[in-house]
């Protein structure tokens, strides 16, 4: 271990942390902050949210993202909702219940302090959208509706019909929007970020390619944040958007940012099937359809081929409801997944390869009728039909686990600062509050909670105790960063192989899948673990990446992303082979218990493994944060 | 026929619109997309053609798209003349090929407006319409403590209304279909949100005029009713939002005459 991870999770109750930090917090004269340059990366929940209140602030913003406008960040296609402990419905809920419920569903991988803190600003989120007009349901009363999530007995999401990611982004979109026209903010739309520049060791500025003319350019701040969203897109299918990437989490990294725990990747058990091998991506059909669905598999293998209205009740397996009574259909992700992954490799899978489960709403129809229905999941229903031809009204849905989140990210601590002095990291790039599995309707929550509400105080204690040198872009550390950004476009630009960007990713996806996707083992992932290298290699050798750097080029962008995603890979199928237990997502098969259920192992893996790039193909350093739970008694989740 | 069983192979002509940037003058190039599955979506046909394309030396065709579930609002895409294709309600990127049939000619262009120039080939530069969010299209509720999101209770109907138009997902459909390049579908949509709310109130009226003089500051066309918009709106916006958007307009403008009034006999 050669980095010190000081997590600097304040002294005091658990309850009293957050609010003890905020008042030893050093704050920054409102006249001063104009002075300091803030820039941020990534537009989405925790980006647009960040951005927007640092410039209502008063401090001077930079904001980039890589699609045409900020609105279309990924966060834009979450659809189920927003967790917060609300207790509007008087089931019990509380800031502990939410806390308890987030680290149990974590699997005890998550820092407390965090996680409590998330769970009290989950209250103040919904108070602060609803004032910006987001549209959150309603009962007829007038009053904010709610519906149940995985891993939960109480009713605490609240939604806006099957788009709350939606809503929830274009409220912070256009709070940002407000302040790059009161001239607080400027955006930089089709601007990617490609280097993270570090001054006497703390970051002081990014390289970025203009995606539109090519140029490269050079913005000097005082403070960095990445809100660069999460590397699902590594396994190339997944239900993140074609652009998501880890390209500027991963070159930070490169630049002396620890990478924590990136083989907690989450597979949502609700998605459509693949359908072929031209298949781009995979789409989701939200949690919240588990409210109403049930999950089936045939019992026998003989049934698969029948048509499911043909196999009558006692011959259907609704596994999910016989092996979790309590929590039934709403069992956690992590578990959903597994169990389905299960009866499909017993055979009793339904679909094209056998690799879908159905979601059943035939009961739910009788019980509150076809209208109902429509209204909680039309959109989902309608989406559901368009790609595959199928009415759900009418048969069953097919789903089957894909990659959706990664609970993984950059290593932060309470101030979500990583390990760079002032590089801080938002929403799905940090690793902080999922531990080893998200519960549903948490990302978001999340994302605003980092943007609103915790950045905007712990940045202007960054800023306020450190003295700062000014900076200019002729900065020899800049003018290195900016050379090495050019000779890696130059590079690849001129291999002029035989391979397209895309037949690499789907080559790299196919080898994590099946080596480090729903279960793992120590044979799979040393194997993989041979393959990236080799793949790696023949990428630089043999990739074509058509056109110039100096115009629009969309090959060159994925070139970059896919290159990024060459070297992180392995460092993923590391840390999955280094994890002997199974935890969350993590499902190591060597270590499960005589009923298939996770094993974790408290005494050796109750870390955080904090990943630090040691240099050109030299192995990565372990560091570990010791998780210490002093308010949730580590136990063996049970959702029995 | 369902997706579980992979239907027959087609072969296609694509008619495609290449241009290589701004100031070039751009043409339509044929070219042909064989073996497509018509479970493929049409982005995913479109991949399958670049991929050919990058792997006989040729540059690929430039397209935005991201999210491909219908949502972010990357993709846009004039099919045969209809914005986003032939399906209702439904994205280019969730257009299925299923749609079209076995030696079908498909004729594909970006957006034509002038308040949207082409950037490349099919992509083009929609920054105008953020321009019209920037001129009002918010609540001014800056992070901090408001009131108990209960605290104020909306009817249903209100919520629903408000939900309708602020599913918009700023493609620019709209103002593709629309013969005056008029974005006013998109800009009523984001007024009839916000304005449907009682948090939208205080700024409804400055929002809506706003709003309306940028959309005609960025060059888009005006709003003659002819409705192709609501046709061409994947999200099913209604015209209603432009009734709204133009009562509101005209509100506003003649509350600002009769402040100009009070204001210069003062």
């Amino acid at each position: 271990m050669t980095l010190k991870l000081d997590a600097k999770i304040p002294s005091g109750p658990l309850s009293e942390k957050w609010d003890k930090h905020r008042f030893e917090m050093k704050l920054v004269n409102p006249a001063n902050k104009r002075k300091y340059t803030v820039l941020v990366v990534g537009s989405g929940l925790a980006g647009a949210s960040a951005a927007a209140t640092l410039s209502e602030l008063g401090y001077n913003v930079r904001c980039f993202c890589f699609q045409d406008s900020p609105r279309r960040a990924h966060s834009i296609a979450a659809q189920g909702g927003i967790n917060a402990a609300k207790n509007y419905r008087n089931d019990g809920d509380s800031v502990q219940r939410l806390f308890y419920d987030t680290v149990k569903g974590g699997d005890f991988r998550a820092r407390e302090a965090n996680v409590y803190r998330l769970a009290q600003v989950s209250v103040d989120i919904i108070d602060q959208c609803v004032a910006q007009g987001v549209p959150f349901a309603r009962e007829y009363g007038g009053l904010l509706a709610n519906r149940s999530f995985g891993g939960a007995q109480v009713s605490r999401t609240f939604y806006a019909r099957g788009q709350t990611g939606q809503q929830l982004l274009l409220g912070a979109y256009q709070a940002l929007e407000k302040e790059i026209a009161r001239g607080g903010v400027t955006m930089f739309e089709r601007h990617e970020m490609l280097e993270l520049v570090l001054v006497d060791g703390k970051a002081r500025g990014i390289i970025v390619r203009d995606l539109v003319s090519g140029e490269i350019e050079t913005h000097v701040g005082d403070a960095v944040v990445l809100a660069t969203g999460g590397y699902g897109t590594v396994f190339y299918l997944s239900t993140n958007a074609k652009g998501c990437n880890v390209t500027a989490a991963y070159r930070a990294h490169r630049k002396g940012a620890a990478f924590a725990n990136p083989c907690f990747t989450q597979i949502h058990p609700t998605c459509i099937p693949v359908a072929g091998e031209h298949q781009s991506k995979l789409t989701l059909m939200s949690e919240s359809l588990r409210n109403d669905g049930r999950v089936w598999v045939p019992k026998r293998r003989k049934d698969c081929g029948k048509a499911p209205s043909d196999i009558p009740e006692a011959d259907r397996d609704y596994y999910l409801e016989r092996k979790y009574p309590s929590f039934g259909n709403l069992s956690p992700r992590d578990i959903a997944s597994r169990a389905a992954k299960e009866a499909c490799d017993d055979g009793r899978g339904v679909g094209p390869g056998g690799r879908g489960v159905y979601l059943d709403f035939a009961d739910a129809i009788k019980r509150v009728g076809r209208k109902a229905i429509e209204e909680r999941y039309g959109n989902l229903f309608e989406m559901y039909q368009r790609i595959t031809d199928e009415d759900p009204y009418e048969r069953p849905m097919r789903i089957y686990p894909a990659v959706h989140y990664t609970m993984g990210g950059l290593w932060v601590d309470y101030n979500l600062m990583s390990t760079i002095p002032g590089l801080h990291v938002l929403g799905e790039a940090n690793f902080s509050d999922h531990g080893a599995n998200r519960l549903g309707a948490s990302a978001l929550m999340q994302g605003l909670a980092d943007g609103y509400f915790v950045i905007p105080y712990t940045i202007g204690d960054y800023l306020a105790s450190n003295k700062l040198e000014p900076v200019a872009e002729d900065h020899p550390a800049f003018v290195e960063a900016r050379a090495a950004v050019e000779a890696r476009l130059s590079r690849l630009l001129s291999v002029n192989g035989s391979r397209t960007v895309d037949s690499f990713h789907r080559e790299l996806g196919r080898i994590l899948w099946d080596h480090c996707g729903m279960a793992r083992d120590a044979a799979g992932l040393k194997q993989a673990l041979e393959e990236i290298p080799k793949l790696r290699a023949e990428f630089w050798r043999d990739v074509k990446v058509p056109g110039t750097g100096a115009e629009l080029n969309q090959s060159l962008e994925k070139a970059g992303r896919v290159a990024d995603f060459l070297e992180f890979a392995e460092l993923m199928c590391l840390d999955a082979l280094h994890r002997e237990e199974s935890c969350g997502g993590h499902f190591r098969t060597e270590h499960q218990t005589p009923d298939g259920e996770a094993k974790r192992n408290d005494e050796e893996f109750a870390y955080v493994a904090a990943w630090e790039y040691a240099g050109e193909g030299k192995p990565p350093i372990l560091n570990k944060e010791p998780l210490v739970f002093e308010h949730v008694h580590l136990s063996t989740r049970s959702y029995k | 026929m369902s997706a579980s069983t992979a239907g027959a192979a087609m072969h296609l002509t694509l008619h495609v619109w290449r241009q290589k940037g701004p100031k070039d003058a751009g043409r339509m190039v044929q070219y042909p997309a064989r073996d497509i599955s018509p479970d493929m979506s049409f982005l995913e046909m479109l991949d399958t053609v670049n991929e050919r394309l990058v792997e006989s030396g040729d540059e690929p065709i430039a397209f935005d798209h991201d999210c491909r579930e219908g949502i972010c609002g990357s993709c846009g895409l004039m099919i045969n003349g209809s914005a986003h294709g032939p399906m209702k309600l439904t994205t280019a990127c969730q257009l299925h090929m299923r749609s079209f049939k076995d030696g079908d000619s498909i004729w594909i262009e970006p957006w034509r407006a002038k308040a949207f120039p082409v950037i490349k080939d099919l992509v083009v530069d929609r920054g105008a319409f953020d321009r019209i969010i920037q001129a009002g299209g918010f609540i001014s509720a800056p992070t901090g403590t408001p009131q108990d999101a209960n605290g104020l209770p909306i009817a249903k109907a209100d919520a629903d209304l408000a939900m309708d138009n602020a599913a918009c997902i700023g493609c620019g459909a709209c103002v593709a279909a629309c013969p005056n390049a008029s974005a006013s579908l998109f800009t009523a949509a984001k007024i009839s949100h916000l304005g449907a709310l009682p948090q939208g109130q205080p700024e409804r009226k400055r929002r809506a005029k706003a709003m309306v003089e940028r959309m005609d500051l960025e060059g888009f066309g005006g709003c003659t009713l002819f409705g192709e918009c609501q046709e061409a709106c994947p999200k099913g916006i209604s015209l209603d939002a432009i009734m709204q958007m133009n009562r509101d307009y005209v509100l506003a403008s003649a509350t600002a005459v009769e402040e100009k009034v009070h204001a210069d006999s003062a």
